[in-house]
């Protein structure tokens, strides 16, 4: 591989304590992520993909083990790690433009015009001036797409981001987010539960396993984009992610832990 | 099918024409509402002065609506009326200020640090529950008869509301975006001028509309247990000669002067929060 490597995740382990006991979410995650690639997590629920994320993107900073970005650890959040929750959580006070600028000032040219340029790549325009209240699902959550591209972020990490729009409004996200992708080279890193959407955005799909969160297997993806979900191809990859599912299920079936 | 392109095909006609028709019949809507609202109280009012005039009543303990009329042309014509109301606004506004401006810094505080919190919210629940009547005679032996108790009083009134509302705006603010502020590195002041200001002005506006009021209904205690000055002064007044009408004239003031305060505020909030989607009836 001769592209850079942006992040580095090595022996990460992430164990939670609660009253009736420590629960292992995480276990000796090794994990390397080039520039500008696209990866896809996917797992059961319970594998610990949203806490890998977090873990990543410096939320949660109680772990073992190392994860760099670049040449740094990560320490804590900031604006090189962009991320994407689940909801659009965006600021219902501020309209659309002032949520993609949020704490940066409109009124200095620069953020203007990229302010304008991002409302245009997320096909917003027209509504720079609407309330949130006023939104769709997927226009909000593209806006909150906008608002973590404006800090030029190293990595975009999504955590399910489409999992509460319905299937036409996914399909349309997937691919807005590819158009960006494809545009920017921004390094992308979604988490999913949706195997379609895993196949169809990434390079690599991570799949994990859970009880502790451990990668299952990582399967490489060189389908050429634009991507058809009704090819051959397509549909070859998608078996080999369910096949992975299917070999969990085994070992929790063996390993007496049940679903 | 049609209409959506038609209003792309001539933005600004749709517009302009969708707004002047959404402005005459809001404004027919509240001219409706107003009469609506309107209806019981005149209603009232005419039932109260014929009986009156029919001498069902003795007008001597119910004056006529006419007559209380013509006891506040008598008051406002001798700028008695201006005066008395300008001594009370302006306690009622001292008060306010002082006990206000209090209620919210320690709601600041006690909202923004859980030591805060440790430490001032025990003393300010206990401080609460004096009634005015207990405390008044304190101040009084304190302080005197004279401005700075009605202050006082007035301050102890206006200190709460916004105390327990500041506070429990801060808290209610959505741990969801703290979280987007943290992913977008918010400095600290950004945190309170973009995120936790705003996501509690909802609630600081209720304080705010509680606590003017508590001020205003602070203002007769303090005006009444002994004053030469205000609208409770002429109530006082007017009760030792039993001139009714003024006592209704005094009644009437503190009823209207209160709601139109009441409904600056909200006009304020209305200007405010019109991002708000919430319920309205």
């Amino acid at each position: 591989m001769s592209a850079t490597n942006l992040l580095h995740i090595q022996h990460l382990s992430k164990t939670f304590q609660s009253a009736k006991g420590d629960v292992k979410a995480l276990h000796n995650i090794q994990l390397d992520i080039q520039e500008g690639e696209f990866v896809t997590v996917i797992g059961p629920s319970g594998c610990g993909k949203s806490t890998l994320l977090k873990i990543i993107a410096g939320l949660d900073v109680h772990y073992k083990g190392t994860v760099s970005l670049g040449d740094r650890k990560v320490e804590g959040p900031g604006i090189d790690k962009g991320f994407i929750f689940q909801e659009p959580r965006l600021f219902p006070w501020l309209t659309v433009e002032r949520n993609i600028a949020a704490d940066l000032s409109l009124r200095k040219p620069e953020i203007r015009q990229k302010v304008d340029e991002l409302i245009e790549l997320v096909r917003l325009k027209g509504f720079e001036k609407s309330y949130p209240r006023e939104l769709s699902g997927g226009m909000a959550q593209r806006v909150a797409i906008a608002r973590a591209l404006l800090r030029n972020p190293k990595v975009l990490l999504l955590d399910e981001p489409f999992g509460a729009l319905d299937a036409f409004t996914r399909a349309h996200m997937q691919e807005v987010l590819l158009d960006i992708w494809q545009r920017n080279r921004t390094t992308m890193i979604f988490v999913t539960h949706d195997i379609d959407e895993a196949v169809f955005l990434a390079n690599r799909i991570v799949v994990l396993k859970p009880r502790p969160g451990a990668i299952q297997n990582i399967i490489g993806v060189d389908l050429a984009f634009p991507r058809k979900k009704s090819s051959t191809a397509f549909h070859q990859l998608r078996f080999k992610v369910l096949s992975e599912f299917d070999k969990i299920e085994e070992l929790e079936l063996v390993g007496g832990a049940g679903i | 099918m049609s209409k959506p392109i038609e209003l792309l095909g001539q933005p600004d006609h749709a517009t302009q024409t969708g707004k002047g028709w959404r402005v005459s019949t809001r404004w027919k809507e509240r001219m409706g509402s107003f009469a609506i609202g309107g209806l019981l109280p005149v209603g009232l009012l005419v039932i109260w002065q014929l009986a009156g005039e029919l001498g069902l009543i003795s007008t001597f303990f119910l004056p006529t609506p006419t007559m209380i009329f013509a006891a506040f042309g008598d008051l406002f014509a001798s700028g008695d009326l201006a005066y008395h109301l300008g001594v009370s606004l302006k306690r009622a506004a001292a008060g306010f200020a002082i006990g206000g401006s209090i209620g919210l810094l320690l709601g600041l505080v006690a909202g923004f640090s859980r030591y805060g919190e440790y430490v001032l919210d025990p003393s300010v629940q206990m401080f609460r529950m004096i009634p005015h009547l207990a405390i008044a005679p304190l101040i009084i032996l304190w302080f005197g008869f004279g401005e700075v108790s009605k202050i006082l009083i007035i301050a102890k009134g206006a200190f709460f509301p916004l105390y327990i509302n500041t506070f429990l705006g801060i808290r209610n603010v959505d741990n969801k975006l703290i979280d987007v502020a943290r992913v977008l590195s918010f400095k600290r002041y950004k945190q309170f001028f973009l995120l936790i200001l705003p996501a509690s002005l909802p609630q600081l506006f209720l304080g705010l509309r509680l606590s003017l009021a508590l001020s205003w209904l602070g203002l007769v205690v303090a005006e009444l247990i002994g004053s030469e000055a205000g609208i409770g002064f002429l109530m006082t007044i007017a009760k030792q000669n039993s001139m009714m009408e003024i006592i209704f004239v005094g009644v009437i003031l503190f009823a209207v002067v209160g709601k139109l305060i009441d409904s600056f505020v909200r006009l304020l909030e209305r200007r405010f929060l019109q991002w708000q989607d919430s319920y309205k009836g």
